[in-house]
């Protein structure tokens, strides 16, 4: 097991939406590149505020927040777009461009980095066929079930190889089966290196992901009782140890 | 084309066009009928029906005359029944002599007229250009009020396509979280949104501008004949018509910019 470096840091981050009460509080945690973590908590404990941040849709209104070893809290926001292109995100409504095909919303962060066409192609067919809807590539999304929809967005948050995977929900919408499925999905990416994070109820996905962490929200705070979140990062275990 | 947008452009397009024909138009007729004017006088001899021959001889006579002609009495009656009725063909209504006078380029009016009044005593040498001065600063006016109003549907275009543009924004604001969140540069989503404007603004400019074609040629098949009999020239030259042809293209361009900046100011507001 090898050292892993820190690939997100928080210190004292809150969060709060104009002059309301704060929904992030005293965040201070840190995450090793490679890891596997689950983030749960009730319904309003602040998950999807955490996850953007990390996936650098909000600032925090206090604290530090750095990424990628880059202090981001305060970075110009014509500086975010090459940090963005580093992490996928797997919304949980999906969002899909609803008049793009299955394969032009895959393809949409390599076109956005301006990758050439070719590599767009052989890319987005060999990731088609990776989630298994290699037949679906011309399919636009309202023809596409809950299901396929959903492993289009992963298709798209992974294409890129990002170093940083955030998923909210990913398993929200689908059946058992699926979400078993899309588990295997995040954690063979897992293996090939990509630091995942994932917002989810699901206690059925914690339990089938050996090796994973878990943070867990309560009222915009974090609980973490055994502070290997914190320290030290070169430490902890990586996901498929 | 879909949505309100190209409908909106095509209207003020059709106006815009309209507008700036009838400013040119108005242009080339003040302008030919400048030229037309700019060497040729009268001499007018009050009640000089019989001092008429003589003048004319004088004025033959005077160096720098290019053309010389009287005016019959005949085609002065009809001019008058034209604006007084029939009253104004009778016989009984006194007539000046008329003699309409050419000079070349060059020749000092003032020379030519001190010879006409010291050999016809009672003459008056008289400029066209003076007579129809009025008529010309209201032509001149009128073709800078057409192209004002030009300019501010100019002006109004451009904010409709600001606020097209914003609207669209708020339509899609899911979308452009979505491209800023895989990493999409403010340009990059701009250029989206000025692409959709800028086809909106070609398929109604271009739909707007020939509408405007329709009704000019409509309007130019019935009047052109007066109009040229007037102006001795066509209403709207090759040039004028190329200037109109480009209008939808300016506007395009107009729209594409203004888009541009609305949204990137716009995209600014978030992170």
């Amino acid at each position: 097991m090898g050292k892993l470096a820190t690939i997100v840091e928080f210190d004292r981050v809150g969060l709060r939406y104009g002059t309301g009460a704060e929904v992030l509080r005293d965040l201070d945690f840190r995450l090793a590149a490679g890891g596997f973590y689950f983030l749960t908590g009730p319904s309003g404990a602040g998950k999807t505020s955490l996850l953007k941040l990390l996936y650098l849709a909000q600032r925090p209104t206090r604290g530090r927040i750095q990424l990628f070893g880059d202090e981001l809290t305060d970075a110009p926001r014509e500086a975010l777009p090459p940090y963005r292109r580093r992490i996928g995100i797997v919304f949980q409504d999906f969002r899909l461009i609803r008049h793009l095909s299955a394969f032009d919303n895959v393809a949409l962060p390599l076109r956005i980095a301006g990758r050439p066409e070719t590599e767009v192609e052989s890319s987005v067919r060999e990731m088609l066929a990776w989630v298994g809807l290699a037949d679906r590539a011309s399919a636009r999304p309202p023809t596409l079930s809950g299901g396929e929809q959903q492993r289009v967005a992963i298709a798209r948050a992974v294409i890129a190889r990002p170093e940083l995977l955030v998923a909210d929900e990913p398993t929200g919408n689908v059946d058992a089966e699926m979400a078993k499925r899309i588990l295997h999905l995040l954690t063979a990416l897992n293996r090939l290196g990509t630091t995942i994070i994932v917002a989810t109820h699901d206690i059925s996905l914690i339990t089938a992901t050996p090796g994973a962490q878990m943070i867990r929200l309560d009222n915009g705070a974090m609980i973490d009782p055994t502070g290997a979140l914190k320290n030290p990062p070169a430490q902890m275990g990586h996901a498929d140890a | 084309m879909q949505g309100p947008t190209p409908w909106v452009i095509a209207i003020m397009m059709f106006v815009m066009v309209v507008i700036a024909a009838a400013g040119l138009s108005l242009a080339n007729a003040a302008g030919v009928v400048s030229r037309g004017v700019e060497n040729r006088y009268s001499v007018q001899i009050a009640n000089g029906a019989a001092k008429a021959s003589a003048a004319e001889a004088a004025v033959r006579r005077t160096p720098g005359v290019a053309a010389v002609r009287s005016i019959p009495e005949a085609e002065m009656r009809k001019t008058l029944e034209r604006w007084l009725g029939p009253e104004g063909a009778k016989a009984d209504l006194p007539l000046p002599a008329l003699i309409d006078v050419d000079l070349k380029p060059g020749i000092s009016p003032r020379a030519v007229a001190a010879k006409v009044e010291a050999a016809v005593p009672g003459a008056r040498f008289v400029a066209h250009g003076a007579t129809l001065k009025p008529i010309l600063r209201a032509i001149h006016s009128l073709t800078w009020v057409a192209f004002a109003i030009v300019l501010m549907i100019a002006l109004a275009t451009a904010a409709a396509v600001v606020l097209a543009a914003r609207s669209a924004l708020a339509a899609n604001r899911p979308t452009i979280e979505l491209m800023h969140g895989v990493g999409a540069t403010d340009n990059q989503v701009a250029r989206l949104f000025q692409r959709r404007i800028a086809i909106d603004s070609l398929s109604g400019g271009v739909a707007g501008a020939l509408a405007a074609g329709v009704v000019l040629l409509v309007i130019a098949g019935g009047r052109a004949a007066w109009v040229e009999d007037v102006t001795g020239g066509p209403l709207l030259t090759f040039t004028d018509l190329a200037a109109l042809a480009l209008l939808p293209l300016l506007g395009t361009l107009l729209a594409t910019l203004v888009a541009r900046i609305a949204v990137l100011r716009a995209l600014r507001e978030a992170l």
